[in-house]
């Protein structure tokens, strides 16, 4: 029905032949669901808004994630360590220095970014593997110097410190309802930003290191400088993913995770929803949280079903359900769900001929 | 630096180390035959003790399935785990196989996610402190040593027992590596797929061969590692510093791991002697900065081979 179009309606463009939405009521359907999306504080419950939130803070970690591991192809495992860095930061620059939080979410950013330059330099000399390790070696140093310096800071051995709700121009986000809002922009900020990052020559440098960095060295791509860069940016939006954790959850510290295995299920997301394709983290993520909710969820009813044994079905089902899920997608789509995406698009374009 | 206690410290660090070199065997053995980084060896080694720790009974509601003796139950979980490696390289890693290196470490890290939530359903995820040890932690030799606090060292006989089990068995390990056939087959396997391949050998059984191996190496590192801490959920985050050791060793190097595990251990323990409190709470993330400093500096580690690219 739908995607076809009356005789002699051409495109005159690439992008008007690949587009999906081609006929007013698509676009009309588009603009109700992004309606729909967008005002789900005004409908929604607060298990729903929260989730919302939880999912738009962990799409931009995931987004750094993607261009140091999508698109440059440099393995990291640090990312959470690089987020507690990130929400420390806003943290106590809101608290000791009183600044306003766009600019606190700056110099989160910014010191994240930073700390990820330092343990960026190994990469220089060692890749692959080797540069997972080092990144590993960031993931346990980090954590554990936030629990030993400067205790009177940092939170010490509590492993954590209270953080203020955001102010911004005498707005209070104190609500979850209004938090959404704050996220949402800052994601429609980061978007942007990995969007112009990819297309530029930043990204097609990055991409060229990835797929061969002796060729793309050839052709005048600094690699040091590049791989750097691509650290910078990935530290960079852990640090602000991590600023907007901190403050919706008001507080940071290693008591509220940031581990080894948020590392690894960051990663996961990306994978799942697709590497080096800017669609991935967003498909990535949402299925991700919400498959772990699900997991949640089956752990609850198995400890109401087996009372005795509870404690081992609440925590258990979720880094089983991501496991299996990330090795199925590994085996059977290892292009992820944004793939599939395409895939689909191709077909609804190709309708009723595509099978 | 408290010299005083230097003696000590590194006396219990290389001991520690003979655990953490045995661990690194395990993931050096699967890289070299398969150039897969086995990043749920942790998970393997402490189902390996899990396992170890069910078949001798200890099971804290007296409703134990089996209660063999201790020298029954680690060839059980031994032979239960070569299976389990069996079964992982067959499910999880053999559709993997030309696949890009990111996937494959992802591969092993989603196995590792899926073991331990796994391992936590079935053994619950209280800590066991019921694994029945050969030796008693309060079971000490203390040797004179005019140098050393109170002029003696103190060695623990589990501890003691543990290294010597894990040297003997890494011995043994890169004796089957040297003599036999199969252990030949791997090694050559290792150089070049191809060309193992053209002189009889089975390569995809190496695979599954090397991963039912590492099985059982992780057994025997969880049962060494369980009698010194305990069974508990953390065991493959407390084996995860055998990558600092085989990053230090070479990866592709089965001596290299061993003296790697040894340093490891050693640079954890020597650190809790320094005078200074700040200094001697870093002993749990000293591997890693050791890491970090192989990386800046040598990057192919001690014993590794220097890779050389060529286009």
């Amino acid at each position: 029905m739908a995607a076809l179009r009356p005789a002699g309606d051409f495109d005159r463009s690439y992008e008007q032949d690949m587009a999906v939405i081609r006929r007013p009521w698509q676009w009309a359907a588009l603009a109700t669901g992004l309606l729909v999306v967008l005002t789900t504080p005004l409908w929604g419950n607060a298990y729903l808004v929260s989730t919302a939130n939880r999912i738009f803070y962990t799409i931009i970690a995931v987004q750094g994630l993607n261009i140091l591991t999508g698109y440059t192809g440099q393995i990291s495992l640090g990312q959470a360590a690089f987020m507690l860095v990130g929400g420390y930061a806003s943290a106590l620059a809101t608290i000791h220095l009183g600044l306003p939080f766009p600019l606190a979410i700056l110099v989160a950013g910014l010191s994240a970014g930073v700390v990820g330059l330092i343990f960026g330099l190994p990469s220089l000399r060692v890749k692959g593997f080797y540069l997972a390790m080092a990144t590993l070696a960031a993931q346990f140093i980090i954590p554990w110097l936030s629990r030993h310096i400067f205790p009177a800071y940092l939170g010490g051995s509590a492993g954590r410190i209270a953080v203020p709700v955001p102010v911004i121009l005498g707005v209070t986000f104190s609500e979850v309802n209004q938090y959404f809002y704050l996220s949402l922009a800052v994601l429609i900020a980061t978007t942007v930003l990995v969007l112009n990052i990819s297309r530029s020559r930043l990204g097609r440098a990055l991409v060229s290191i990835r797929d061969n960095d002796l060729a793309a060295e050839l052709l005048g791509v600094n690699l040091f400088q590049y791989k750097l860069r691509a650290f910078f940016i990935a530290s960079f939006l852990a640090g602000v993913a991590g600023a907007l954790r901190a403050h919706s959850q008001r507080g940071i510290g290693t008591e509220f995770g940031y581990g080894l295995q948020e590392s690894i299920i960051l990663l996961g997301m990306l994978v799942i929803g697709g590497l080096g394709n800017n669609l991935g983290p967003f498909l990535g993520v949402t299925t991700v949280i919400l498959l772990e909710d699900l997991a949640g969820l089956t752990g609850q009813t198995m400890a109401s079903l087996f009372p005795a044994q509870a404690p081992r079905f609440l925590t258990s089902f979720r880094p089983i359900f991501f496991g299996l899920v990330l090795m199925l997608f590994l085996i059977f789509e290892p292009r992820g769900l944004a793939h599939r995406w395409q895939l689909l698009k191709a077909a609804w374009r190709l309708r009723p001929f595509a099978r | 630096m408290n010299w005083q206690l230097v003696p000590q410290q590194f006396v219990t660090g290389l001991l520690n180390g003979g655990i953490i070199a045995i661990i690194a065997l395990g993931i050096v053995l699967i890289y070299r035959s398969s150039e897969v980084f086995n990043f749920a060896h942790g998970q393997l080694v402490m189902l390996g003790a899990y396992l170890t720790w069910w078949f001798a009974g200890a099971n804290e509601d007296g409703k134990e399935l089996f209660n063999l003796p201790l020298w029954a139950a680690i060839p059980l979980a031994i032979a239960v785990m070569a299976v389990v490696g069996l079964i992982i390289e067959r499910l999880a890693l053999r559709p993997m196989t030309g696949q890009p290196l990111l996937a494959i470490v992802l591969m092993t890290l989603g196995l590792s996610q899926l073991l331990s939530g796994s391992v936590a359903i079935v053994f619950g995820i209280e800590p066991k402190n019921n694994f029945p040890a050969p030796f008693s932690p309060s079971d000490v030799i203390t040797i004179p040593f005019p140098l050393a606090f109170n002029d003696t060292i103190i060695i623990k006989q589990s501890l003691l027992a543990t290294f010597i089990v894990a040297i003997l068995a890494a011995i043994l390990f890169m004796l089957f590596f040297r003599l036999t056939r199969t252990g030949l087959a791997m090694r050559a396997t290792s150089e070049d797929h191809e060309l193992a391949r053209s002189v009889g050998i089975n390569v995809p059984r190496v695979f599954g061969l090397s991963w039912g191996i590492a099985g059982i190496i992780a057994t025997v590192g969880g049962v060494l590692l369980a009698t010194v801490t305990g069974v508990n959920l953390s065991l493959a985050t407390v084996a995860l510093v055998a990558f600092p050791a085989i990053l230090l060793g070479g990866l592709e190097s089965f001596p290299g791991a061993i003296v790697g595990g040894l340093l490891v251990g050693l640079a954890a323990a020597l650190v809790q002697a320094s005078s200074v409190q700040a200094v001697r709470n870093a002993s749990e993330i000293a591997p890693y900065v050791l890491l970090l400093i192989v990386l800046l500096i040598r990057p192919e580690g001690l014993f590794g081979e220097k890779r050389i690219e060529r286009v």
